[in-house]
């Protein structure tokens, strides 16, 4: 690698990437300084895709909001469901009957698979293989199918409720994940002999864009991001919730630091939701799905409450404010996404235009979850 | 054959109808292979095996207005597509199939080739400069870069290679290779040379193809996922129609070179009936390859293109074409 020659500052140009770029995936705009194919300067901007989902969970009562979360990030839609009925059965004290959290923890790992598949095909698109991606889909088809014969949706679940779930599953979704597994396990297998190991991939991917733990930390990176920087984080072993403890699984890490380590934690964190999902359905407990007792107007006492939980794209805080009335009086969300795509506008300086999108793609950024 | 003005006007239309077709079938082909390579059907709606596809689409290209963006240079703007196009046509006016079916023969045909290879890559350049956009000009440069650093060890390769059949007669180097597949260029154990590293030459010339045709994993002209569409990125309608069949006009060409120069054009690897049906099924196998190659690999870098070129292509193709000289003072 040769590195950029010293220009002055009235021989760089700007381009614009995005907002419709290939390589954004969505409505990203990233405004940046080249010097030719050197990166002098990059500057994100967001909020093409703003919904102010904050500020209608100040105006809508709780149910009414259920169905807002799962609108923030398309392709791990349950896992951010999750952190609010967590957050909310906290605090209005809901217990949860013991089927339906294994049921959560099922349905939010399915999810987790199946938008990792999804960020695996884009991601090696981004690096111009496009064969991969219409794998991916294919297996993330099946998951789609399962969810959706149970949930009744396939993108934008409304499949959680406060004290439990809307649908239980029933034997056809068991035997079609039973079998899903060791078709994935297969799948993953195929993944690694095509893409991991290949010549071209490996060289766009090995010490490219490395990221120290310091900026992971500096920036609050979570996920795969944090991970492959050599923090071992994950708010389902550190800050256990629901019943992630009963479960015996790992946390990949990696010290690489660089876009393949990113890479190869999410590729093991297929392997470990499957570990899990597995585990689930073997200890799965008979009962009802939904609390005997459940008030009917949901009001929690005043309060202040926080409850993270780890998505797909790393770690979900929801923290709500409750004045004791039928709206919270604050409901922020901390989305990951957020704190994983402000580490590019640092750590991209000096970079070619072509590793850069590369290491873009390698932090797995969801613009509508970003914008909220 | 007499050279006659109506000799060289069918030569032309065969060679452009030649070059029209396949580069339209050969689009059919790349999305039908694409299709199998992603396990899904792939264009079957119009006609048989959606093999009406191609002229539909050329007819709603054509349909499309030409949109000229301001501030572009119109000239060189309408003028680098038609730039893609001529020597891709022209190309084929040279190419002996069989020993009957060749346009016109020279004695420079190899040369002329790569003359008119040259040309094409300038037509990159004007798309892009004219095109007023910073992705296109970026693209274009990329383009020429890739261009220069490929052709010269693709030229040194031809040189082992013309050197060997001691002529530039693009007919004369298949006579050379007449026989069984012993005494192809590619593995010339009863050829003249007996150099037992030709295959390397071969795969460099393989390489170099790809990258001459801009196509995967060398791409870097048109990478979607970095550039949006590289120099084409402001061409619509029959402007970018003329891109994308030249792109195919030149697999062909390149295919073609590949099956004249290393694999014994016309001849049977067994020495039976040599014909163009031989050369046909090379072509073919070899286009077959490109575009398995294309769904299969991801996308280099420019820098890692330059350094493959430039460290290992040339010193290699150098060293090759060395030895192969001394190899035929020996022998």
């Amino acid at each position: 690698m040769s590195s950029p020659i010293e220009l002055q500052s009235d021989e760089t140009f700007i381009l614009n990437v995005g907002p419709q770029h290939p390589a954004t995936h969505g409505v990203l705009r990233v405004k940046m300084e080249m010097n030719g194919e050197y990166i002098v300067e990059a500057e994100t901007v967001i909020g093409y895709i703003h919904r102010m989902h904050e500020k209608m969970g100040e105006l809508k009562t709780y149910p009414q909001y259920l169905m807002n979360l799962s609108r923030m990030d398309y392709l791990g839609a349950l896992g951010y469901s999750h952190g609010h009925v967590l957050v909310v059965e906290k605090a209005a004290g809901i217990e949860v009957p013991e089927r339906a959290e294994y049921i959560r923890a099922i349905m939010v790992e399915l999810n987790r698979v199946a938008s990792h598949l999804f960020w695996f095909g884009a991601f090696v698109m981004d690096l111009g293989g496009f064969s991969p991606l219409m794998y991916a889909l294919q297996d993330r088809e099946h998951i789609l199918d399962m969810l959706e014969a149970v949930t009744g949706s396939r993108l934008t679940y409304c499949y959680f409720r406060y004290g439990g779930l809307y649908n239980d599953v029933d034997d056809q979704f068991i035997e079609s994940a039973r079998k899903f597994i060791p078709r994935m396990r297969k799948s993953l297998k195929k993944y690694h002999t095509l893409v991991t190991g290949n010549i071209i991939f490996r060289k766009r991917l090995e010490g490219v864009a490395p990221l120290s733990k310091e900026t992971c930390r500096k920036y609050g990176a979570s996920s795969a991001v944090a991970r492959g920087s050599g923090i071992n984080f994950d708010v389902r072993k550190n800050e256990p919730y629901s019943v992630y403890p009963e479960f015996d699984f790992d946390v990949p890490v990696y010290h690489g630091c660089d876009s393949l380590a990113r890479y190869n934690v999410r590729m093991d964190e297929i392997e470990q939701s499957l570990r899990i999902i597995e585990q689930g359905l073997d200890k799965l407990p008979g009962g009802p799905i939904m609390p005997k007792k459940k008030p009917k107007i949901i009001k929690p006492p005043v309060g202040d409450y926080y409850q993270a939980v780890e998505t797909a794209r790393g770690s979900f805080g929801v923290r709500l404010v409750s004045d004791g009335g039928k709206t919270p009086y604050r409901l922020k969300l901390r989305s990951p996404t957020y704190s994983n795509m402000h580490l590019f506008d640092e750590s991209c300086r000096g970079m070619l235009i072509s590793d850069a999108l590369a290491f873009m793609g390698s932090l797995d950024l969801v613009i509508p979850e970003i914008d909220r | 054959m007499r050279l006659t003005l109506f000799n060289v006007v069918a030569a032309v239309i065969i060679a452009i109808a030649f070059a029209a077709v396949n580069a339209a079938y050969l689009v059919w082909a790349e999305r039908r292979g694409a299709a199998r390579i992603q396990r899904r059907p792939g264009p079957n709606i119009n006609g048989p095996f959606g093999l009406l596809q191609p002229p539909l689409d050329g007819i709603k290209l054509m349909a499309k207005q030409l949109t000229i963006p301001g501030g572009a240079d119109k000239v060189l703007f309408i003028a680098a597509p038609v730039l893609a196009m001529f020597p891709a046509i022209m190309s084929f006016v040279t190419i002996p199939f069989s020993e009957n079916i060749v346009a016109k023969n020279m004695n420079v045909g190899v040369l002329m080739i790569f003359a008119f290879a040259a040309l094409g890559s300038t037509s990159l350049l004007f798309a892009g400069w004219s095109s007023r956009n910073k992705y296109a000009m970026m693209a274009s440069i990329r383009a020429v870069s890739q261009t220069v650093a490929y052709e010269i060890p693709m030229l040194i390769t031809t040189i082992t290679v013309v050197m060997i059949a001691g002529s530039m007669d693009l007919m004369e180097i298949v006579h050379q290779q007449s026989g069984s597949f012993l005494h192809w260029n590619i593995f010339p154990l009863l050829g003249k040379s007996h150099n037992i590293l030709m295959p390397l030459s071969f795969l460099i010339f393989f390489t170099c193809t790809l990258a001459e045709t801009n196509r995967s994993p060398f791409d870097l002209g048109e990478a979607e996922s970095e550039l949006v569409a590289g120099f084409h990125t402001e061409y619509g309608s029959m402007g970018f129609g003329l891109f994308f069949m030249a792109e195919y006009a030149n697999i062909v060409i390149g295919s073609c070179m590949t099956t004249i120069l290393f694999l014994g054009g016309w001849g049977c690897p067994f020495g039976l009936f040599p014909g163009v049906w031989w050369f046909i099924l090379k072509l073919y196998l070899l286009i077959a390859t490109f575009i398995w190659i294309r769904w299969t690999f991801p996308r280099t870098t420019i820098y890692g293109l330059l350094n493959l070129s430039w460290k290992i292509l040339i010193p290699l193709s150098l060293f090759n074409l060395l030895l192969t000289a001394g190899l035929l003072k020996v022998f």
